[in-house]
């Protein structure tokens, strides 16, 4: 099929643009291991007060300034909902849901994940700088979900 | 009225014909269309009310819940306004480019149109009870009245209906035209229906697991299968609507300026990518979900960015058009046409405003779907302000445009001077309103504002106080926009009953490589065999994965 010669142009140098930005993303995600929270484990979601480590929220220091926080997500509260960390400190939070679907967000960051019902999700963040962080929903999770929001406090 | 026979429908019975219309047919169209802008009118209004609720400054009665005035917005406005109309201007089309309509075709649309208003009518007194509180992607384990659920699977079984009326009218104007090429009307068409029916399979599936569910019959309900199935469809609707705009603009632009369409084949290998490449990319919409290797996550991420070649086209040759009308009516030096094209008409300003505004929403579905950057809007009111470029700006202000040719066409109407000028305003009030809306609702979003939230301090947080100025001029561009709809809406009642009498034709522009297009495009089944590979590639290996390992399902729940 004949084109016209510059649209044979403009059509080579947008979509190399789009092939850089493929390459882009793949070396961030393979060399960089920079990729969105995907954990793949998975519990009953109607046990999860009965299953380790979910039986027991809370803030767990597990290295040289290295935390590892086990919190559950259910309509309309994140368990712990007030953490406390050193400034400097590589969390994970291991996380799930107990009923419906939720999100993970710490504004003003890039921690941000669905938790499923039934799935295990983790997300890793170093916190440097001090300070309070607001923790929220960002799925809709019924009809209290504005008030779901927990604390994070960086000393 | 006169009565013709249609030379070229000779199988067909008699059709009525006025001034080129059949009026059989442009009955089922207005129909159509009557729905559509009644769900407007009311969608319009529940968006006014968030608008307000959200922003602080008139907070919603206490028997009135944010979030089901926001599952009404979410339907009327992304599933029955669209559909509704998409259904309208297609059958619309369809009767112009290939001489009317088969009579069982005319029935299938009504069938159709029958399923479909009485879908809608359950779901929204499902939400109007306050018994379906799960907003427009109804994610299990949320679960909502079985009717809700009901509702749902009528509308699909409509869309299906008027499916077989395209596939059939197509195939009979083929058999009955060998070796001549279809209008490319009608190929758009048929591109829009393949597209639209196969989205539709995933959902329908989704839905019929939910009725029993919702019942109480099925126990547990797989969460992640569900929400796979969800966004198979949901992403790929999205883009019939769009599909649907890029129809508008190769057909009937260059038609209404005095131009010819920059390239038949070309506009039809537009229309053979979009089928083939939109349905795998689902996946973005679950970028940040658990369960999902990455691997997976970013094929489907660049799966869906292909989508972006066939727009890339789009715009050249749209533009190409336009210079070419520009200066032919004496526009000088390397931008000078820009200035001569017919700004002031409503047939040519809605649509150029839509394409504009996709550059903008294209740039910005670039950026949801690049993995990484995903995960700093997700979810958030970024998100938000995105699909109000692409579907309430692309789309929509495209069929703003549409209406104005469509709606007097079809009556029996034309649209006066004093008309257009109405026109032009409601598609500068609804932009300018838009404008405020979406760009706040972007800038809020990429400082972490989440979505789907009625008015909250979050405990009087002060990251939470530094989006109310965003959320403040969201509130101020829902009321422009209301102000642009409701004039809008008064246009099309005018355009339906109140316009002066006279004939108004259906712009179908021509190419002049039109007569050699080659006829394997017109080999439908071949594209679809392409598609169903491509969808196999996109979520065979997931599918089962989510299946073979998945967890203890969830039961029904209701939080609201």
């Amino acid at each position: 099929m004949r084109m016209h010669r510059s649209e044979e142009i403009w059509l080579t140098v947008t979509t190399a643009f789009l092939v850089l930005f493929l390459l882009i993303g793949g070396y961030l995600t393979v060399q960089l291991a920079m990729s969105p929270p995907s954990h793949r484990e998975t519990i009953d979601p109607q046990k999860v007060g009965q299953t380790a480590p979910f039986d027991n929220p809370g803030v767990k220091k597990i290295g040289e300034n290295e935390y590892e926080v086990v919190m559950t997500l259910e309509a309309f509260m994140f368990t712990p909902g007030d953490i406390e960390i050193p400034a400097g400190a590589k969390v994970t939070f291991k996380l799930t849901s107990k009923d419906v679907v939720h999100g993970f967000e710490v504004a003003k960051t890039n921690i941000n994940a669905m938790v499923m019902p039934g799935q295990i999700q983790q997300i890793t963040q170093t916190f440097d700088k001090p300070g309070k962080y607001l923790v929220l929903c960002n799925e809709y999770c019924g009809g209290g979900h504005q008030f779901m929001s927990a604390a994070i406090t960086v000393k | 009225m006169e009565l013709v026979l249609n030379p070229t429908t000779s199988t067909q019975q008699a059709v009525k014909k006025v001034l080129g219309v059949k009026l059989q047919d442009a009955k089922l169209s207005l129909s159509y269309l009557s729905v559509s802008f009644a769900a407007l009118f009311v969608g319009g209004i529940m968006g006014l009310l968030q608008g307000l609720d959200r922003s602080g400054i008139m907070p919603l009665p206490a028997w009135l819940s944010y979030y089901q005035v926001l599952t009404a917005h979410g339907i009327l406005m992304l599933l029955v306004f669209t559909s509704t109309f998409v259904v309208g201007y297609i059958y619309a089309g369809m009767s112009y480019t290939l001489d009317g309509l088969l009579p069982k075709v005319r029935r299938l649309g009504w069938i159709g149109f029958g399923l479909m208003v009485a879908g809608v009518v359950m779901v929204m007194t499902t939400v109007a009870m306050g018994d379906a509180s799960v907003l427009y992607t109804f994610y299990p384990p949320l679960a909502a009245s079985p009717y809700f659920y009901i509702g749902l699977v009528l509308v699909v079984l409509g869309l299906w209906s008027c499916s077989a009326g395209v596939f059939i009218n197509y195939r009979y104007w083929r058999k009955l035209h060998r070796g001549q090429p279809t209008p490319l009307f009608a190929y758009f068409a048929m591109g829009i229906f393949v597209l639209w029916f196969f989205a539709s399979i995933p959902v329908a599936v989704e839905v019929l697991t939910l009725i029993p569910w919702s019942m109480g019959i099925l126990p547990t309900i797989n969460v992640m299968f569900s929400r796979m199935l969800f966004w198979t469809f949901g992403h790929t609707v999205v883009n019939v609507w769009y599909f649907v705009a890029v129809s508008a603009w190769y057909v009937a632009v260059p038609k209404i300026i005095g131009g010819k369409i920059f390239s038949d084949k070309l506009a039809r290998v537009v229309v053979i990518l979009l089928v083939v490449l939109n349905l795998p990319g689902g996946f973005h919409h679950m970028i940040i979900d658990p369960a999902l290797s990455n691997g997976v996550k970013y094929l489907h991420a660049y799966m869906s960015m292909a989508v972006a070649f066939p727009s890339l086209m789009t715009v050249f040759a749209m533009f190409a058009v336009f210079e070419r009308v520009g200066r032919k009516n004496g526009g000088k030096g390397l931008f000078g046409w820009f200035k001569k094209l017919p700004w002031g008409d409503v047939r040519f300003l809605a649509p150029m405003i839509g394409m504009i505004s996709f550059i903008p929403g294209g740039a910005g579905g670039i950026i949801n779907t690049s993995f990484q950057l995903d995960q700093v809007v997700h979810n958030t009111l970024w998100v938000v302000g995105h699909f109000h470029l692409t579907v309430a700006m692309t789309a929509a202000v495209t069929f703003i445009g549409i209406c104005y040719w469509l709606i007097p066409h079809l009556t029996g109407r034309v649209l006066t001077p004093k008309m257009n000028k109405a026109g032009v305003a409601a598609t500068l009030i609804w932009t300018f309103g838009m404008i405020l809306l979406s760009g706040s609702q972007h800038l809020a979003g990429l400082s972490g504002d989440p979505r789907r939230t009625a008015y909250t301090t979050y405990n009087g947080s002060e990251v939470a106080a530094s989006w109310d100025p965003y959320e403040l001029v969201m509130g101020i561009g829902a009321v422009i926009l209301l102000i642009g709809l409701l004039l809008q809406v008064y246009n099309v009642f005018h355009l339906m009953f109140r316009a002066p009498k006279g004939n108004t034709e259906f712009p179908v522009a021509h190419a002049d490589d039109e007569k050699s297009t080659p006829m394997w495009m017109e080999r439908w089944g071949l594209w679809i065999v392409i598609m169903l590979l491509v969808i196999g590639m996109a979520y065979a290996v997931p599918a089962v994965d989510f299946i073979v390992n998945a967890p203890p399902g969830s039961p029904p729940i209701r939080t609201w």
